[in-house]
């Protein structure tokens, strides 16, 4: 399997304190992969370098078949590129309607003329009816994504970085604050999409990591502890000791 | 979905109808085109009301929907009304020259002629010479093309350095008053070129037209009245698609919006570009009504006022900065123009002339308090437009994002 996201010897630090340190980290075309660690160790802070918004002081990040160092780019050609992120909380577009979240992901020219002329064709609003189905909210099309449920707006994020077809996708506790019902269609989904392209999810919750089923990264103090299947990691001593042991 | 643009912002029907009722009605009026019930001064504030209503649409473009409170737009306006007054001056003088010439023996030589319109216009100043910045002001359409080029190219270039090291917030809006002000003292040195604090006058004598004050009042008028509906659609026409989905996610969190591949500082240097032209044909058409511009016209003051009455007509939507600015500067019209009646306490007499401002003051922090959909707001209550309970949640978590109460359900 080809990598898509190389990351190697990557370190930054904060007013001296080391967020990431000596951090490196790959993964393929079409994979799916858990990172876990406790508070502090760094999966925000990885999430940001990979994605643009913090430079980190020394390493480097290497995109794609063409090798292309993602450090020169910004988070919108980052997005362009075809990285696209989940935050923790849900962050939608609130005065916005569901369906005019969704155009707004989905994988159209992004410069502001084409914006400016653009009006959505009946492709587009049948892509944004089946990514609603997909996502539980067709009903809820016309509706101000404001008024969604928590959980309604979790799936409304997952499934605008659907709609943005990304290559790889960085998921940020997707299950937090949601009810056992919602999860489970939550790992449906983040399956589903894995299929076709990388998704790594960053997640607390062990139960929610076992049923993804897939290869689990820990890390710890800015760096990567163990890596393998979630049963393989949860046996070594230094992981149960830092991590599952308290 | 796929309805026309007008079938899907009914207010924009409901707001030319308004327009053209409106002008019908002043022009049936007026002095020179009707029974003479409104004088032409009365015409010409009018008129100048429009002009405030197009530039308060450009502040609502950039405040309301794309959430950068901008204090610099006056600066915009100002150039615009300078650029046009450039020529409307030249020319007049230029007709005057030319006329007490012709009175003698031998016929003035063109440089002769030029000479003679710069000591009239720059005599002032103690000065004779044209500046280099006065290179096309006898030429109309080149003039014209400067009301939008200026003002665009000084957005453009300050938007451009602005944005692109992220300011933005309450630092912005400092940097955009910083602008304005730096303009303006420069603008009242007499070496500015443009005759310092005497400012461009005499600018509503149109050269070459014998047609009173009386017609042309009413001229203006209908220009403005054309500027306004012009650009309220094409900013209703903006915000009203994927665009307009895009600069308002800016407003309310532009982090989102970047992380969706979208380019915040490129979508922000085009509303700001957009609205200071808009700004500036709003100021071509005003400073002829009002006849006189000088550098105080541009003085930070005027760029507050300009969000006050777009914050006490509404935010984030056209209808409420055009009726702000509408209701607001006719108001400051009556009560500084010594119209309003003074009202006699015994002990002490409140003169409106010098307690209007406090009273602006007080309607504003009102406003802001205690009625956040400002004016516009009474709009609602006729199309039943509520807003939703997010227990005090602002709608996005940037500093300039909607709040609760401006939002829709």
């Amino acid at each position: 399997m080809s990598t898509l996201l190389e990351v190697s010897g990557v370190s930054v630090s904060f007013d001296g304190f080391r967020a990431i340190n000596n951090l490196s980290f790959r993964i393929g075309e079409a994979e799916l992969r858990a990172v876990i660690g406790p508070n502090g160790a760094g999966k925000t802070t990885f999430m940001d370098i990979v994605t643009g918004k913090t430079k980190p002081d020394e390493g480097r990040v290497i995109w794609g078949e063409k090798s292309i160092s993602l450090l020169k780019m910004n988070e919108a050609k980052i997005a362009q590129a075809g990285v696209g992120r989940k935050f923790q909380k849900p962050t939608v577009f609130e005065d916005q309607t569901v369906q005019e979240n969704l155009l707004m992901a989905l994988k159209k020219p992004r410069s502001w003329l084409s914006v400016l002329a653009y009006k959505p064709s009946t492709t587009d609003l049948d892509q944004t009816a089946a990514l609603a189905q997909e996502i539980g909210l067709l009903d809820a099309l016309k509706r101000n994504s404001g008024e969604l449920s928590h959980g309604q707006k979790q799936w409304l994020e997952i499934g605008m970085l659907l709609a943005q077809e990304p290559r790889l996708l960085l998921v940020d506790e997707p299950a937090a604050g949601m009810t056992p019902q919602e999860r489970e269609h939550t790992t449906d989904l983040l399956l589903e999409a894995a299929k076709t392209r990388a998704v790594v999810v960053v997640e607390h919750d062990m139960e929610f990591v076992r049923r993804l089923n897939c290869k689990v990264t820990v890390l710890h103090e800015g760096s990567v502890l163990a890596e393998g299947s979630l049963d393989h990691v949860t046996s070594n001593q230094e992981v149960i000791d830092v991590y599952l042991g308290r | 979905m796929q309805r026309s643009f007008i079938a899907k912002n009914p207010s924009v029907l409901i707001f030319f109808a308004c327009l053209a009722l409106f002008t019908l009605a002043v022009t049936v009026l007026s002095e020179g085109f009707g029974v003479g019930l409104a004088s032409t001064s009365f015409v010409k504030t009018l008129g100048k009301t429009l002009c405030l209503c197009l530039i308060a649409v450009a502040m609502d473009l950039i405040w309301g929907f794309t959430g950068i409170l901008s204090l610099g737009h006056f600066a915009f306006f100002g150039l615009g009304g300078y650029m046009i007054g450039m020529w409307l001056m030249y020319e007049r003088t230029r007709l005057i020259v030319v006329e007490s010439l012709s009175q003698t023996e031998i016929p003035p030589t063109p440089s002769e002629v030029v000479d003679a319109i710069g000591n009239q216009i720059f005599g002032v100043v103690g000065s004779s010479e044209f500046p280099m910045i006065w290179a096309f002001a006898d030429s109309l359409v080149l003039q014209l093309a400067l009301v939008v080029l200026v003002p665009g190219l000084l957005a453009l270039v300050f938007g451009w350095l602005a944005f692109r090291s992220r300011v933005t917030g309450v630092y912005l809006s400092i940097l955009t008053q910083a602008m304005t002000l730096a303009l303006a003292l420069y603008l009242f040195q007499n070496d500015s070129g443009l005759r310092g604090n005497n400012g461009l006058s005499g600018l509503q004598n149109l050269p070459g037209v014998t047609a009173s004050q009386d017609f042309v009042s009413v001229w203006f008028l209908w220009a403005s009245a054309g500027a306004l509906g012009l650009g309220y659609a094409l900013a209703a026409w903006a915000v009203s698609g994927k665009f307009g989905s895009v600069v308002r996610g800016i407003r309310d969190n532009e982090a989102r919006v970047r992380f969706l591949g979208y380019s915040v500082e490129t979508y922000k240097l085009v509303i700001f570009v957009l609205t200071a032209c808009l700004a500036a044909i709003a100021g071509a058409l005003y400073y002829p009504q009002a006849g006189i511009i000088n550098p105080a016209e541009m003085a930070p003051i005027a760029s507050v006022y300009l969000a006050v009455w777009v914050a006490i007509g509404g935010r984030g939507r056209l209808y409420g900065a055009v009726i702000g600015a509408a209701f607001v500067s006719l108001l400051s019209t009556w009560f500084t123009g010594g119209q309003a009646p003074d009202i006699p306490l015994g002990f002490y007499t409140i003169k409106w002339v010098d307690w209007w401002l406090v009273l602006l003051g007080l309607s504003f922090v009102a406003v802001t308090l205690f009625a956040p959909k400002g004016m516009g707001g009474l709009i609602d209550l006729w199309t039943r437009r509520k807003s939703p309970n997010r227990h005090g949640l602002d709608l996005g978590p940037d500093e300039g994002a909607l709040r609760e109460q401006e939002a829709s359900k």
